[in-house]
């Protein structure tokens, strides 16, 4: 079988259900005995269990299997789920996780697991017995693992005087078509009742991914010894094996079973008087189960930018019929081609939500990191995530995570103070660090903060003046915030010891490049004794951007709306000069002049007139003003790269494509102010 | 770089710069376009003329009569582009024109001239003797080297 078409998907839903064992264990941590909680874990890493076996990944079974005994232990309250135990749980998902990233980095998936399932087995055995051999573990707890569905048949179908058996059918070893057997297993079966289960499922089988025994669950009117007789018919079967199941079996796993399901057809047949008021009952729950999970299809990425790719040619032809009908007037063209732009814009931002991924695919990670780190750093830390649901482009999305790996990393170290600290100053012993995204206008912002000791200006200070970053004398006249912007600047750490979380010197200036280069900005915010605020502002799209077309000469430019403060005619004799350099005072402030045509050398076609069409852009809090020829308006365009043969070119971000065809240039507006 | 090692007949595109012809690999050319509206890029180099529109594609165009330091021409209507695409880079270059593809013996190709000092030597793979025909088999990956183009603006720089 060629199992490579799977392997994304195997990637993908492993790196959910370890997702959601990481979740759980936080949660079991917090109530040990609480059922439903185990009964997730077990699920998940019984599915993974299962999916890895079959791609063939011994070494994940392996691991997998092994931490499913420790949980069924938690389970059938044999083991507590004490901290040690959680932790020893945790340490497996990392080895899981190291693993699964090595299989979706092309490798093999293999490490070396033996001493992680070797304290797994101590803490299984250190409580109970062993069970003798592996196949009755999973023999055993295939028997308890139905879903409520299948409970709920398996228990109406004894109501109705049906007999329910596990059926283990071994293959003979030189069984050439196992499918074909198979099959031919489930014909007779199916002839004398219904299969309600198989392990493994019948896609499995019929794919030949099992070894030589699977086994099923049958529901029949026939006696034991009958059901054996007629599947010992079909020939290549080594060995029948039929254990009835009991309503106590069945019932174990879960306290739900009485939970009314729908029932499947057959059953239907035999009773189809079937109380209503039970089908009603039915139907509601199935509905609050399917509100749980949202209706999804998973999407490969490359689709969706080849989507984004195929609208953005739209996008260039909407402006171009756009111009085209503004030089023809005529009424009915016109009229389609408003219409046309409406419905493109109504597809972009459906197709830029399509996009949109919550953060919570990078939040998620987190209170196992913080809990880990509070743990190493003897801290009691509290992490309440807020707005986990906003939404963010994707390629956005993938980049942030170490940047806010790295300020929750600041946070616990440096900002949250150890306890017997925050007892003295009368602070809860718990710190609390915040980490809360939300939505603004066009952008989104993140912040993480703490109530920690806040930052230690004057240390900052000094730190930085050892450093040679600042001078002694212009330290004084910094204000309070222009010394918190201090902690981004390169070669800054103030932690007085190197300790291996963060603190190596190349923590903030780093996550403040990587924010910047994503088109955002980051800053922060202390009140000494009270906590510090990271706040980090994100564009939520990098592909479509609003611009102001301008143009220099003959040539047309995009400026960025985002950078754009505002634009102005001023006249000759306001421009001053300082110092050599042209500067004009736009409301209060000097503010230095560029001529683009000087800058970017185009070639000179217009007389300039005595007034001025300047272009007021801003970096953070400074600014520049742009000489231009004339406005031509604002407008949607699309980011394209200038490709890897021109890739430092000054001051231009990109290009993009305009109604007529002709390329425009993106002029990067940070690259006119120091 | 005495021998080529290629055992085939080399395909080659061939095109015309000042009366003089070359050629390329076929395989390295994607496709050859009439000249079309060029945007300057401004504080690039000398030979970068701007970038086209190529279907939706942003191209950067080199030209090549400046690239190897030849008196520059006004474009005709025979001027021609060559999409050329290496290394995941595309790249035009326009040329005088190009109309023309021919089948190159391997055992034609002989290696470049050695120039005094000449960088020029280096753009070139190999010279083909065909009857009358003298045809240039250009080094595409040194004539789109990037760090000479660093270079170049370096030494722009400090003159």
């Amino acid at each position: 079988m060629d199992k490579s078409q799977y392997l994304d998907m195997f990637i993908d839903e492993s790196k959910e259900h370890l997702q959601a064992i990481n979740d759980n264990l936080l949660l079991l941590e917090k109530n040990p005995s609480e059922e439903n909680i185990i009964n997730e874990i077990f699920r998940s890493a019984h599915t993974l269990k299962g999916m890895s076996a079959t791609m063939g990944f011994s070494d994940l079974a392996n691991l997998t299997h092994q931490m499913e005994n420790v949980l069924d232990g938690i389970r059938n309250e044999i083991i507590m789920a004490s901290s040690e135990l959680i932790d020893m749980v945790f340490e497996s998902v990392d080895y899981l996780e190291a693993m699964i990233q090595d299989i979706a980095d092309g490798g093999n998936g293999q490490k070396n697991v033996t001493e992680i399932v070797k304290k797994l087995e101590m803490l299984e055995k250190g409580s109970f017995e062993e069970t003798s051999t592996t196949i009755e573990i999973i023999n055993q707890m295939e028997i308890t693992d139905y879903d409520d569905f299948e409970q709920t048949v398996l228990s109406q179908s004894r109501e109705q005087g049906f007999n329910a058996y596990y059926v283990s059918i071994s293959l003979r070893e030189d069984c050439i078509l196992k499918a074909a057997r198979v099959y031919m297993v489930f014909e007779v079966l199916e002839q004398i009742g219904e299969v309600i289960k198989s392990v493994p499922s019948v896609e499995e089988l019929e794919e030949e991914s099992f070894d030589f025994d699977f086994s099923v669950t049958l529901i029949t009117k026939e006696a034991e010894s009958d059901v054996k007789g007629k599947v010992l018919k079909v020939s290549e079967i080594e060995s029948v094996s039929i254990q009835e199941l009991t309503m106590e079996k069945g019932k174990r796993s879960s306290k739900e079973s009485n939970q009314p399901q729908k029932s499947v057809t057959t059953e239907e047949d035999v009773n189809p008087s079937l109380p209503v008021e039970e089908k009603g009952d039915t139907t509601t729950s199935s509905q609050i189960k399917n509100g749980t999970s949202s209706k999804t299809i998973r999407v490969n990425i490359e689709r969706l930018d080849s989507l984004m790719n195929l609208f953005e040619e739209l996008v260039i032809d909407r402006g171009r019929l756009e111009q085209i009908s503004s030089e023809l007037k005529d009424n009915d063209l016109t009229e389609t081609v408003e219409h046309m732009s409406r419905i493109s814009s109504d597809l972009q931002s459906i197709i830029l939500t399509m996009r949109m991924v919550p953060v919570d695919h990078v939040f998620n990670r987190f209170p196992r990191m913080v809990r880990g780190l509070a743990k190493e750093l003897n801290k009691m830390v509290d992490l309440e995530i807020v707005g986990a649901s906003t939404e963010l482009d994707r390629t956005v999305i993938d980049e942030i995570g170490d940047p806010l790996v790295h300020l929750l990393r600041n946070s616990i170290d440096h900002g949250i103070e150890s306890c017997d600290i925050r007892k003295r100053e009368g602070k809860s012993e718990i710190g609390k660090i915040t980490l809360k995204a939300y939505h603004s206008g066009n952008h989104v912002f993140i912040e993480v903060s703490d109530d920690g000791a806040g930052i230690n200006r004057q240390k900052v200070m000094d730190k930085a003046i050892n450093n040679g970053i600042i001078h002694r004398e212009t330290a004084a006249t910094l204000t309070d915030q222009e010394v918190d912007e201090l902690l981004f600047s390169s070669g800054f750490s103030t932690a007085e010891e190197i300790s291996d979380i963060s603190g190596r010197g190349v923590g903030l200036d780093v996550v403040k490049n990587k924010i910047e280069s994503l088109g955002g900005s980051v800053s922060v915010f202390s009140n000494p004794g009270e906590g510090t605020t990271f706040s980090i502002q994100l564009p939520l799209t990098l592909s479509i951007i609003s611009a102001m077309l301008v143009e220099v000469q003959d040539e047309i430019y995009a400026l960025p709306l985002s950078s754009i403060i505002e634009t102005a005619i001023i006249k000759e004799e306001d421009i001053l000069s300082a110092h050599n350099q042209k500067v004009i005072d736009f409301r209060g402030s000097v503010v230095p002049v560029i001529d683009l045509t000087e800058f970017f050398q185009v070639p000179v076609s217009k007389e300039q007139s005595e007034y001025y069409s300047v272009v007021v852009v801003r970096k953070s809090d400074k600014m520049a003003a742009l000489v231009v020829n004339s406005f031509i308006g604002q407008q949607e365009i699309v980011l394209k790269s200038l490709g890897n043969y021109l890739t430092s070119t000054f001051a231009i971000s990109g290009a993009t494509i305009l109604g007529n065809g002709e390329v425009a240039l993106i002029i990067d507006c940070n690259a006119f102010i120091k | 770089m005495s021998k080529i090692s290629v055992e085939k007949d080399l395909k080659a595109i061939v095109f015309q710069l000042r009366n003089e012809e070359y050629g390329v690999e076929v395989d390295q050319v994607r496709s050859i376009e009439r000249l079309q509206h060029i945007t300057r890029v401004p504080r690039s180099p000398e030979f970068v003329k701007g970038v086209i529109n190529l279907r939706g594609v942003v191209t950067p165009i080199i030209d090549l009569r400046s690239r190897f330091g030849m008196e520059a021409q006004e474009y005709t209507d025979t001027s021609r582009v060559i999409i050329v695409s290496i290394e995941d880079m595309n790249v035009g270059l326009v040329v005088d024109g190009a109309n023309d593809v021919i089948d190159v013996p391997i055992e034609a190709i002989e290696a470049p001239p050695e120039v005094v000092g000449g960088i020029e030597a280096d753009y070139i793979r190999g010279i083909a003797k065909l009857d009358k025909r003298l045809l240039i088999i250009l080094n595409l990956d040194k004539v789109l080297r990037t760090d000479e183009i660093k270079e170049m603006e370096n030494l722009e720089a400090n003159t």
